[in-house]
């Protein structure tokens, strides 16, 4: 296969990963946002947006942060490049290169949320934003249905997974950080019944929460919920499960080469480092600190990955 | 007022090869066809055949209209269009083998040395190649229209990457897939053998140092083209890797392509870039669409580029007046299809025709192309003869005009309902070991009233084309 064709793939699954992300920041933004909190409206937003990666193109916009304004920077705006819009136009625009990589199938899901996405930005002012986020959790679970349910298990199927599963990893990790980072910035904040209700909150927008009960029972804890989206491996956004898929398509790449790169060396050792870990081990070295290091080694083997795959300098 | 040959009706009777289609027409109640246009339109869009038009703004994911009126030649017909434009491709080839070589056909006099060898398409990088089995043009779109019952014109040749067969199998699939009772009412000769045959085509001029099955693969300029489509489109038929230039890489004596297990040696590139941006090193240094370093390995026959590079000579305008000759000269042959007569202005005498006649005349420019830069004398107004009077004197070798050839028409839907539309048609021929036709092409129709340009990107539509078997 194509280098080019590999990479294009790889970013199909990425961009339409990042948009789901983008629509479940907004949920977790319009939820925090009806909560009576003593943290303040300001800050929750901020967070968000500082999760997305994009406070500074942010900033440069619009300046102060406004519920409306960050809807609209984090959904419609193209100058935004991790918008809901952007993505979706970015994923129909690498399928549309790799058209003949693609079935009929997973073409028309990406090609049917471009379109809908169209009219949905030509009349914007009526968009509700709690339909617009189950709009684009609907489009992203079309195109994921379409990939696993059509596409022949090839080289290419391993280059969508392994998109998917890093920008998952990552998005977790990123979801996470925004919780411990920003939303209790003060210590004394941690175990309180603010603290739990944050955390609910999160579980929800990682669409999560029933599962979460229905995983662990009982009192909702810190330690529970960071096993749950950081260790367990039947949480399906966790961290471990997000590397394990990708260490698992990365093998089977080795394998029908008939050849490995430093890529599969790399990710062995990510899911080698998360398998030893108990939540002890995560809040000794603080969350935020082990979620920073954990996204700064996820996008390395990204790195790694292009080098070994898709940039064509072999 | 001129009067136009109807390919449907002979002195007011329905002409045999549309007998059927005149009781599907008349079996067709209005909300019935707009169902069915729309049906057409949303399985278009769906599958992705657009047509982008640069410097327009908008949709730039437009479709281009389709029409479900077919177009219909019998066999007898066709007969004739195949031996002449078979021909006219073997002539082409032939003239541009000889004015890369030895240039007989300028040495006896029968065309103008400068129109050859001063013409900005003479590519003076491939002097004295020949590419593998002497082929330089491999797929020959020869523009035709028709005036008469039996009177066929050819327009333009396009030597270099004709576009436009994807909707000649696309109006075909969608046509079967809408009408089948159509299908099995007439005998319609199929013409999905097209994408095995350019296969073949491609495979058989592989360079003399391949000795396996040949790897090939389709250069494309890349997505935001306005042909992507059909790039995308042929290379899935053929099961070849659709590349852009950087993908490929030359390393020795010949080309790779960058793939996931590393580089692939690549024998046939089937390019649908221009010449000027293939290879920065030999032609334009600001391309960056080429591979720098192609241009060597092509002359070292390490691999071949269809069309070959400066194939373009051949489709000229200027050049095209003298295809009759060349067939004369080449194969000893008298044209089968007639060309329309030519005006030069660059000679003196025809510019003095032209400027007194422009009314009349279609003035077009030399190397012009897609409807743009020409002048309709009939359909224009006092001002823009005027205005195009002036562009000529000013530089009268940029332009040759033609009569304005009485188009035929055939029904197409519009909005009242079913009107004659004039159209055109475009056949694609291969040569490569062999010449080979598909009976059909992509019949182009002017959808508004009274227009005469079919081009797409002036608001022409397409329509499936018939070749009834005998």
């Amino acid at each position: 296969m194509l280098s080019r064709t590999a990479d294009n793939l790889y970013w199909i699954a990425r961009y339409m990963e990042r948009a789901e992300t983008a629509a479940r920041l907004l949920e977790v933004g319009a939820r925090i946002a009806l909560l009576p909190t003593a943290v303040g409206y300001r800050s929750d937003w901020d967070s968000l947006l500082r999760a997305a990666g994009s406070a500074t193109g942010y900033a440069a916009k619009y300046g102060a942060a406004d519920q409306k304004a960050i809807e609209s920077w984090l959904f419609f705006d193209r100058d935004n490049p991790n918008s809901v819009a952007s993505c979706l136009t970015a994923a129909r625009e690498n399928g549309r290169i790799v058209r003949t990589a693609l079935t009929q199938q997973v073409w028309d899901a990406l090609n049917t949320a471009f379109q809908e996405l169209r009219q949905i930005e030509a009349r914007r002012e009526k968009a509700e934003l709690s339909r617009l986020t189950d709009w684009v959790m609907k489009q992203a679970a079309m195109v994921r249905g379409a990939i696993d349910g059509t596409i022949l298990r090839n080289d290419g199927f391993n280059f969508l997974n392994i998109g998917y599963y890093l920008e998952r990893g990552d998005a977790t990790a990123r979801l996470m950080d925004v919780k411990y980072y920003v939303l209790l910035p003060r210590a004394e904040y941690i175990g309180t019944g603010l603290d739990n209700d944050q955390w609910l909150m999160l579980l929800r927008g990682l669409g999560a929460h029933r599962a979460f009960h229905w995983a662990y029972g009982g009192e909702v804890t810190s330690a529970k919920i960071a096993h749950f989206l950081i260790l367990n491996p039947q949480s399906p956004r966790s961290l471990i499960t997000c590397v394990a898929g990708l260490n698992n398509h990365l093998m089977r790449l080795a394998k029908a080469y008939g050849r490995e790169t430093p890529a599969q060396a790399a990710s062995a050792h990510l899911l080698a480092g998360l398998e030893g870990l108990s939540t002890d081990h995560i809040f000794d070295e603080g969350l935020h600190e082990f979620l920073t290091r954990f996204i700064t080694e996820s996008a390395a083997l990204g790195g790694v990955i292009r080098d070994s795959y898709l940039s064509g300098d072999m | 007022m001129t009067s136009y040959f109807n390919e449907m009706y002979e002195g007011g009777e329905v002409r045999p090869p549309y007998a059927r289609l005149s009781d599907w027409m008349a079996s067709m109640p209005a909300d019935r066809r707009l169902e069915k246009q729309a049906e057409a339109e949303a399985l278009f869009r769906r599958i992705g055949i657009t047509f982008a038009v640069y410097g327009e703004g908008g949709d730039p994911d437009r479709l281009i209209p389709f029409d479900m009126f077919p177009r219909v030649f019998t066999g007898q017909e066709w007969a004739k269009l195949d031996r002449g434009i078979k021909q006219r491709a073997r002539a082409l080839n032939a003239f541009l083998v000889d004015v890369y070589g030895r240039g007989e056909i300028v040495r006896a006099g029968r065309i103008p040395a400068h129109l050859v060898y001063q013409n900005e398409a003479y590519e003076r990088a491939v002097v004295g190649f020949v590419p593998p089995k002497g082929v330089y043009s491999h797929i020959v779109g020869i523009d035709i229209v028709r005036t008469g019952p039996t009177d066929f014109y050819v327009l333009e040749d396009n030597c270099r990457t004709p576009s436009g067969v994807s909707y000649m199998l696309e109006s075909r699939e969608m046509m079967m897939r809408m009408f089948p009772d159509l299908f099995r009412e007439n005998r319609i000769e199929p013409v999905d053998r097209y994408q095995d045959l350019l296969r073949r085509t491609l495979a058989s001029v592989a360079p003399a140092k391949c000795e396996r099955d040949p790897t090939i693969v389709i250069l494309t300029p890349g997505h935001y083209n306005s042909a992507y489509y059909e790039h995308s489109f042929l290379a899935d038929l053929m099961g070849v890797e659709l590349v852009e230039g950087a993908d490929l890489f030359v390393d020795g004596a010949f080309v790779y392509m960058r793939t996931t297990q590393g580089p692939k040696r690549v024998d046939v590139i089937y390019r649908r870039i221009d010449d000027a941006f293939i290879d920065p090193l030999c032609f334009r240094p600001d391309s960056m669409l080429g591979i720098p370093g192609l241009m060597d390995v092509y002359r070292s026959g390490g691999v071949t580029i269809c069309s070959a590079p400066g194939a373009g000579v051949a489709d000229d305008k200027a050049v095209y007046t003298y295809v009759p000759e060349m067939i004369r000269f080449y194969l000893g042959e008298e044209p089968i299809l007639n060309n329309v007569p030519t005006w030069k202005c660059a000679e003196k005498d025809d510019l003095g025709h032209v400027l007194a006649n422009l009314g009349e005349l279609v003035v077009k420019e030399v190397h012009g192309s897609g409807g743009y830069g020409m002048l309709v004398g009939p359909k224009s107004t006092k001002a823009e003869i005027e205005e195009f009077r002036a562009r000529i004197v000013a530089d009268p070798s940029n332009y040759i005009a033609q009569p304005t050839l009485a188009l035929s028409t055939t029904p197409t839907f519009v909005e009242e309902g079913i009107a004659p539309r004039h159209v055109d048609l475009r056949p694609y021929c291969l040569v490569g070991e062999k010449i080979e036709l598909v009976p059909g092409g992509m019949t182009r129709v002017a959808l508004k009233e009274g227009s005469l340009v079919v081009n797409s990107s002036q608001g022409g539509g397409v329509k499936d084309t018939w070749v009834l078997a005998e």
